[in-house]
């Protein structure tokens, strides 16, 4: 295990007395196999103690592993081909949010997704995943490419939000991420969205209007960040815990809440801990959709994805 | 159906007025701090006629501008917030909801009502900046939808005054979908051919700036007003540097693009109609 949170300690704990009962037998050419079975069975049970009981907050830690898969990592595993395209033909290439033509199991599909980068120098060439203006047009551009050659559209949402900059601002960071939330909502193709690490706020819904919404299980999804929720209501950075619990931004509460279609499962302990069995999941429910969605008449998903987002929210009369 | 509701004629002294005018004569302007007598700001649409500072005002000042003789009907009036999340943070949600219906005397942070401008007949949104800080929850997004559904049905023009400083956090992800759900209806609304104006007003900013206060077919603004998607505090914060004068005004977002025009709240009524007729 390269990194592990402090609620893991646990297992890091007994992996460690593990690691030393094999060198002891090694060493001594004594059979430990029992006591190691044993240990085995300890670790195994810490594993699900821990991952079945998980709160709000390390979900967010989970989600924001730095080994966990990135869209250019699904890319990679669920797609045969893919042809990247940069632009948004107006002001530049935003890096943060990446996406291009490819083939899913020889269905053609766009793919949009942000992409935060997996060391310190990717991380800043991605500007950390927040995108400027320009991310949200170059996806919006490619939206409806895919609309007009009739190709869903699948996008894949990692973001601590869209960058709050004085360049951001100054191209219209609002007026970019409304446009798509418009434009998304009647586009004429299927759209799947995917969250699949963190959803902060607009920077996620403006590539998140899709006919259907999923969350990896360890992904969140709200308004606001727990940290930047703590320091506005506790004006503190203190409450981030308590935050994360009453945000109910853990998948399981956002599916109870019916505001996305379904909670996609990892493996134990989260996405890192098998990316290609995390893409082989993801893989299947994006080709299980695409068949479903596809018999359907255009203007009737249209009118279904309209009535999805306008039935959410709670109100009193 | 118990949709429509009469609302009173003339201006009524709430307790709201009486705070911003202690002995309910006078008020300092926060701009030139010079007295502003209760009846001339009434007479000047709330804009200091010293430095023509635009006062921040709520929808039923807006509503007096707007409607011909101050008359109109009422939208969606009984709508109210519900406490989805059960959320608290220093306070309980629903006793925050108590507060703000006290203080206020509104249901919500957005008000909707159908009347004449200069004899058109219209629907007008407003949002009330003294409702827990103009925050979109449901009632806010649920409000704005049904306006624009009526707007479809009855083929009225909509404008869209937004005074914000985001989304509710109390209401979590409930308040993020709200910008998905009211962009989705404005792309009904314009399919329909039907004109939506959205003045932007101080401040606008966060999620609704993202969602209907950018959507207009025109953007309008008031003088000064500060519009923008993140906030100066967390920019600041980001940027670690101090922000340029002027940033993230009216003005601003005029120069970069994203504003029709800015209109001075004494010219607003005339504009409005003036444009309504012209797309007519
Ligand atoms: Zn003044």
């Amino acid at each position: 295990m390269s990194t592990s949170f402090d609620f893991e300690k646990p297992i890091a704990d007994l992996q460690q007395q593990i690691d030393k009962v094999k060198q002891v037998a090694d060493k001594t050419k004594v059979d430990m196999s029992a006591t190691l079975a044993e240990l085995n069975g300890k670790v195994e049970e810490a594993k699900q103690q821990v991952y079945n009981n998980l709160t709000g907050w390390q979900r967010v830690q989970i989600s924001r592993h730095p080994d966990r898969p990135q869209t250019f990592d699904y890319v990679s595993m669920m797609c045969d081909d893919f042809l990247e395209l940069h632009g948004d033909r107006t002001v530049k290439d935003d890096k943060a949010i990446v996406g291009g033509f490819a083939t899913i199991a020889g269905q053609s599909v766009m793919i949009i997704g942000h992409q935060k980068g997996k060391n310190t120098k990717e991380r800043q060439y991605r500007n950390f995943g927040m995108a400027n203006p320009e991310g949200y047009r170059k996806a919006l551009r490619l939206m409806k490419l895919a609309e007009k050659f009739n190709k869903p559209v699948i996008t894949l949402i990692d973001t601590m939000g869209a960058y709050p900059g004085l360049e951001a601002e100054e191209r219209g960071q609002g007026e970019a991420i409304a446009r798509n939330l418009l434009e998304m909502s009647v586009l004429k193709v299927p759209i799947l969205s995917f969250i699949i690490g963190e959803g902060a706020s607009g920077g996620a819904l403006g590539i998140g209007v899709g006919d259907k919404v999923y969350m990896l299980e360890n992904s969140w999804y709200s308004v606001i960040s727990p940290e930047s929720c703590s320091s506005i209501l506790w004006r503190s950075w203190d409450y981030k815990e308590q935050a994360a619990e009453k945000l109910k931004l853990t998948s399981g509460d956002m599916f109870a809440n019916k505001l996305i279609d379904g909670v996609i499962p990892e493996p134990l302990g989260g996405a890192h801990q098998d990316p290609k069995y995390m893409a082989d999941v993801v893989k299947e429910q994006i080709l299980k959709d695409l068949k479903t969605l596809s018999k359907k008449k255009i203007d009737d998903l249209v009118n279904a994805r309209i009535e999805k987002f306008c039935s959410m929210g709670v109100v009193e009369e | 159906m118990a949709w429509f509701k009469r609302e009173k004629k003339g201006i009524i002294t709430t307790t709201e007025e009486k705070k911003e005018a202690p002995d309910g004569l006078w008020n300092k302007c926060p701009n030139c701090k010079k007295p502003l007598h209760y009846t001339e700001q009434v007479e000047n649409k709330y804009v200091c006629h010293y430095c023509n500072y635009h006062l921040r005002i709520g929808s039923k000042e807006y509503f007096s501008i707007l409607f011909d003789n101050n008359e109109f009907t009422e939208l969606f009036g009984n709508l109210k917030s519900g406490d989805p999340l059960h959320f608290e943070d220093t306070k309980k949600y629903t006793e925050r909801l108590e507060d703000s219906y006290k203080k206020t005397g509104l249901n919500d942070a957005i008000r909707a009502a159908q009347g004449k401008v200069n004899g058109i007949d219209m629907v007008i949104a407003c949002m009330d900046f003294s409702f827990i800080g103009g925050s979109m929850g449901s009632v806010v997004g649920e409000k704005i939808a049904r306006s624009i559904d009526h707007c479809i049905k009855k083929k009225l023009p909509f404008l869209m005054i937004s005074k914000s400083g985001g989304a509710r956090m109390m209401e979590a992800a409930f308040s993020l979908m709200q910008m998905a759900k009211t962009s989705a209806k404005l792309a009904l609304l314009s399919k329909a051919g039907i004109p939506y104006v959205s003045l932007l007003t101080d401040p606008t900013t966060g999620g609704v700036t993202a969602s209907y206060a950018m959507l207009g077919d025109i953007n309008i603004a008031e003088p000064g007003a500060l519009i923008g998607f993140a906030g100066p505090r967390v920019i600041k914060e980001t940027i670690k540097k101090e922000l340029p004068k002027g940033f993230q005004t009216a003005e601003f977002v005029l120069e970069h693009g994203f504003l029709d025009f800015i209109v001075d709240r004494r010219h607003l009524k005339s504009k409005l109609s003036a444009f309504l007729r012209m797309v007519e």
